[in-house]
């Protein structure tokens, strides 16, 4: 049974939690401005407690269930993050406190940023970006901040492959750029054709993903580097698949001049149904003068009595703030907890076993579902949901059978250059088990949509809620309690 | 540890992949850059890592043994135990964005909870899912204000009471979009009432953008400041402390076009500056500008109600560069936070809360400015935060404070070179009167030294 509205829970003068009495003489509040009608509800403890413990229930989610979700990294968010990011001298600290009483803040954010540059190979790492999204925000400003300094006004067009996240284009877009696209070629590289006819004095720059949104490792990447440089642009690297990459190969060494990391998906920090994320940035020597900022610096060296004083400082020509004080914060105590626990071992370690745990699931795969582009893959790769003798069945369908397993079905429909796209990221931190009974229940999830398709099309049977109608949804727009909003159109 | 596999089944994985070992799988990888030797330390283990990351903790001063009045944009509230006790749950922070409606009931109908609580505080008609933060809430509803008018308004009006780093950020985002900021000027006069911002309306002009209570805590009726940006034909965006909302007039009532606001106070830790919590919500009319996810109610085809992400051709992931905004990953668990306070605190307990902060306030402002040396800026009304002129240079002020164990009030100087001298306070529930007692003791007996 669904839960009730939360409206409907709410009974008159019922008391949720109570604060101490004023202790201090009232003053006059403040005449025309005082509200006179607060529409919030009154729930008692427990209600609140159950309504929530109840509505998480509902959900799939790491600790409850498997989840391989293509350029995702649903890996495992260890405890003790948790218990980090909530010591007092991190959780109970405020952002503009004076610098001498956050030195520990600080040299955590100062560490945090040396193990990006040394893992991604770059010169200079800004924390300051709230998602992915806002980290290539971050780059795209950067790149048209350089451009612009060196009076290449015209320098607007951003390239981006057919296979890239949707979040690249629009980022492009809402930087004020003009995105061209360019096509992948039969191997899912980048097609250099396509690309040299680009490479021209508006070349601002190109958005690449690698290891691609096919989970390949773009075999053209030196060639492709090199085309848009010697054109005058720069090469943006989406580090959303950094997974794969970790003391593999550094993106700064290869020649990518900016690149945002996801500290929610490669770094362990928990996704927390949607967010927050965390979307560090990590450039090249001639970039470090145009991060947002604050950056954190030592200001006063050390010694081996003393520690160093750490303070925030400002690049000469920063594009400037993305957003209040300094970055998730409590992201990042998690993601360097788990830093410190892995060390330059274990993090070549975690992209060792997340290539392995994909390229296991592919080859027990890759003789029921076609894998369009059939190679030795990285942490992720893409095959299609259809087959010429189950015509009806389509990649939705096996996505919603495989809940009736109890799995989170892989994205699907993306990359858009695949028809029918399941793409599949194991991680790391999956047994041999686990992805055994995936892999069983797809390949049973193949022979039932021959045998008994409509199986897949009523599928999911087993959850809480059934396919749901989202043509209704965005008709009627019920988007809160009790109100239906009936656009003027 | 974190890696499942025994060396028996990494060989067994091998042999099904048809390769020997493990560095086979990289030769796509250029070889002069394959296997870099990474400059960094070994493992730590847990018990290891738990020592070193205490450490740092308890190197900085926290809110748990200092006393604190600043504020500035973050406010130190307390946190009910009901919070963390559902956001931590599992299900909950391990969850992946709710895209699989079958399997995300329980993060959609939160979602809708919140959407629902947002309204409910702000007046407005729909709410999204969350931004990241109070800053780059003000920067998507300039972005969505360009969008409605096409590009062809291209001015924007903020008051010079927004947030500093509000309207940094809303600079960033625009560097290149062909808007210009007019308004917060280094030369204009803070303690101009808000009306005189109307003189800048123009044919040209897209938003008006005022915060409430503004920057240095003031509480103004912005009706008629909304009425005249409304005659020239521009929108009207309003910037709010959500605690501010359990006592005062709601911005729906001065006839606001978007509020947006810093979810912080509604539950989130401090937690040096972030994850915080950005608020977006706007009229009807507006909807399909509207950057961010929303979650719309619906039935499932067993005939159950059931909730879903709705209009998502708005969204990167399905209109790419023509979305209405890059955002993705939003800020869903601190979302959860916000809507369990509300839903704990509820219609009394904002109240009182907001009372609170407002009548400690004012009890310390007037305490304050009874101290020789000490004046107020203003004699507006304010709600929990104030400034005061301090014979003593603030930064200096504060450093003596962190001695008396008090967290001083924000220097209002990096900000507004016009205000050299001035310290803002902010007061919440969390200071008791005996606080506030020391706090003008320890004011009165540092400043003169």
């Amino acid at each position: 049974m669904p839960e009730p509205d939360l409206c409907e829970l709410s009974v008159p003068n019922r008391i949720g939690f109570r604060f101490p009495e004023v202790d201090v003489p009232c003053a006059e509040l403040p005449k025309g401005l005082v509200r006179e009608h607060l529409p919030l509800p009154e729930l008692y403890e427990l209600d609140v407690i159950r309504r929530y413990t109840r509505l998480s229930q509902l959900n799939h989610a790491i600790d409850t269930g498997y989840y391989p979700l293509g350029s995702c990294t649903m890996k495992y968010n260890p405890k003790i993050n948790e218990e980090m990011a909530r010591l007092a001298g991190f959780a109970a600290v405020h952002p503009l406190q004076p610098v001498q009483s956050v030195q520990g803040c600080l040299a955590l954010m100062y560490e945090l940023q040396e193990w990006l540059k040394e893992i991604g190979g770059f010169a200079g790492v800004t924390l300051q970006p709230a998602a992915g999204a806002q980290g290539e925000l971050t780059g795209i400003l950067i790149i048209r901040a350089y451009h612009k300094d060196r009076g290449e006004l015209q320098r607007t067009k951003i390239l981006i492959p057919d296979s890239a996240h949707g979040t690249n284009p629009a980022t492009s877009a809402m930087s004020g750029m003009t995105v061209v696209e360019i096509k992948s070629d039969e191997r899912g590289n980048t097609d250099l054709d396509s690309l040299r006819k680009q490479c021209d004095e508006t070349l601002a720059g190109i958005m690449i993903t690698n290891p691609n949104t096919l989970g390949l490792f773009d075999e053209n990447i030196e060639e492709v580097i090199r085309l848009v440089h010697e054109a005058g642009g720069l090469v943006y690297g989406d580090g959303a698949n950094m997974n794969a990459l970790l003391g593999i190969v550094r993106p700064g060494d290869l020649g990518i001049d900016v690149l945002h990391f996801n500290l929610h998906k490669t770094f362990s920090t928990p996704h927390g149904g949607g967010g927050p994320g965390s979307g560090p940035v990590g450039v090249c020597d001639k970039l470090v003068d145009y991060l947002p900022s604050p950056i954190v610096t030592i200001t006063q060296e050390g010694d081996e009595e003393t520690p160093p004083v750490y303070g925030f400082y400002t690049p000469p020509k920063s594009i400037g703030r993305v957003k209040s004080f300094h970055g998730h914060f409590g992201m990042m105590v998690r993601a360097y907890t788990y830093m410190l626990m892995h060390g330059k071992e274990g993090l070549r370690k975690v992209s060792e076993h997340a290539v392995l745990n994909a390229n296991y699931l592919r080859a027990r795969l890759r003789n029921v579902y076609h894998i369009p582009y059939d190679r030795i893959c990285m942490h992720e790769f893409v095959a299609e949901g259809r087959w010429e003798d189950a015509p009806e069945v389509r990649a939705l369908d096996i996505s919603k059978r495989l809940m009736d397993f109890g799995f989170h079905p892989p994205t699907n429909y993306f990359p858009l250059i695949v028809h029918e796209a399941l793409m599949i990221e194991p991680t790391e931190t999956e047994s041999k088990q686990t992805l055994d009974a995936f892999a069983d229940a797809l390949i049973r999830i193949a022979e039932e949509a021959r045998t008994n398709p409509d199986l897949l099309k009523s599928a999911p049977h087993h959850t809480p809620v059934g396919r749901v109608d989202e043509v209704k949804a965005a008709r009627d727009l019920i988007l809160a309690c009790g109100v239906s909003v009936e656009e003027d159109t | 540890m974190f890696l499942p596999h025994t060396d028996k089944e990494r060989q067994q994985m091998l042999e099904t992949i048809g390769v020997k070992t493990i560095e086979e799988l990289f030769a796509a990888i250029p070889q002069k850059y394959r296997f870099p030797e990474l400059k960094l330390p070994s493992a730590l283990t847990e018990m290891e890592a738990q020592a070193v990351i205490s450490d740092l903790a308890s190197t900085n001063d926290n809110l748990q043994e200092m006393i604190c009045f600043l504020g500035a944009g973050a406010y130190n509230h307390y946190i009910p135990a009901v919070v963390d006790a559902i956001i931590r749950r599992g299900e909950f922070l391990t969850a992946y964005t709710p895209y699989q409606a079958e399997v995300s009931q329980g993060t959609l109908q939160s979602i809708f909870d919140f959407q629902s609580l947002m309204t409910a505080l702000t007046g407005m008609e729909v709410s999204n899912a969350s931004h990241y933060d109070g800053a780059t809430a003000v920067a998507e509803a300039v972005t969505m204000a360009n969008a409605h008018f096409r590009g062809k308004r291209n001015r924007v009006i903020l008051s010079p009471a927004l947030h500093p780093h509000y309207r940094q950020t809303v600079r960033t985002y625009h560097a290149n979009t062909g808007i210009e900021f007019v308004g917060d000027e280094p030369s204009a006069d803070l303690r101009a009432s808000p009306e005189s911002l109307a003189e800048l309306l123009n044919e040209n002009t897209a938003l008006v953008i005022v915060q409430y209570p503004d920057f240095f805590g003031r509480i103004y009726d912005y009706t008629q400041l909304a009425a005249k940006a409304h005659q020239a034909g521009a929108l009207f965006a309003v910037s709010v402390n959500p605690i501010a909302l359990g006592l005062l007039k709601p911005p729906s009532e001065f006839g606001a076009d978007i509020v947006t606001g810093e979810g912080q106070p509604l539950g989130i830790p401090l937690s040096f500056g972030g994850p915080y919590l950005g608020i977006f919500t706007t009229r009807k009319e507006y909807v399909r500008r509207m950057a961010g996810r929303l979650v719309g109610e619906t039935v499932d085809n067993r005939g159950q109600k059931a909730y879903v992400l709705t209009l998502t051709a708005r969204e990167q992931h399905i209109r790419r560069e023509k979305a209405t905004s890059n955002i993705c990953t939003n800020q869903g668990l601190m979302a959860l936070a916000a809507t369990v306070y509300l839903s704990l605190v509820g219609k009394h307990g904002l109240r009182q809360v907001a009372e609170l902060c407002y009548h400690k306030a004012h009890y310390a402002a007037d305490q304050i400015k009874a101290i020789e040396g000490f004046s107020l800026w203003s004699d507006e009304p304010f709600f929990n935060e104030f400034v005061v002129k301090s014979p003593t240079p603030p930064q200096e002020l504060n450093q003596k404070l962190l001695e008396y164990g008090i967290i001083g009030g924000y220097d209002l100087e990096q900000d507004y070179p016009s205000l050299k001298g001035y310290v803002m306070f902010a007061v919440t529930e969390m200071n008791t009167k005996e606080e506030i007692d020391y706090l003008v003791s320890t004011l009165a007996e540092v400043s003169h030294a």
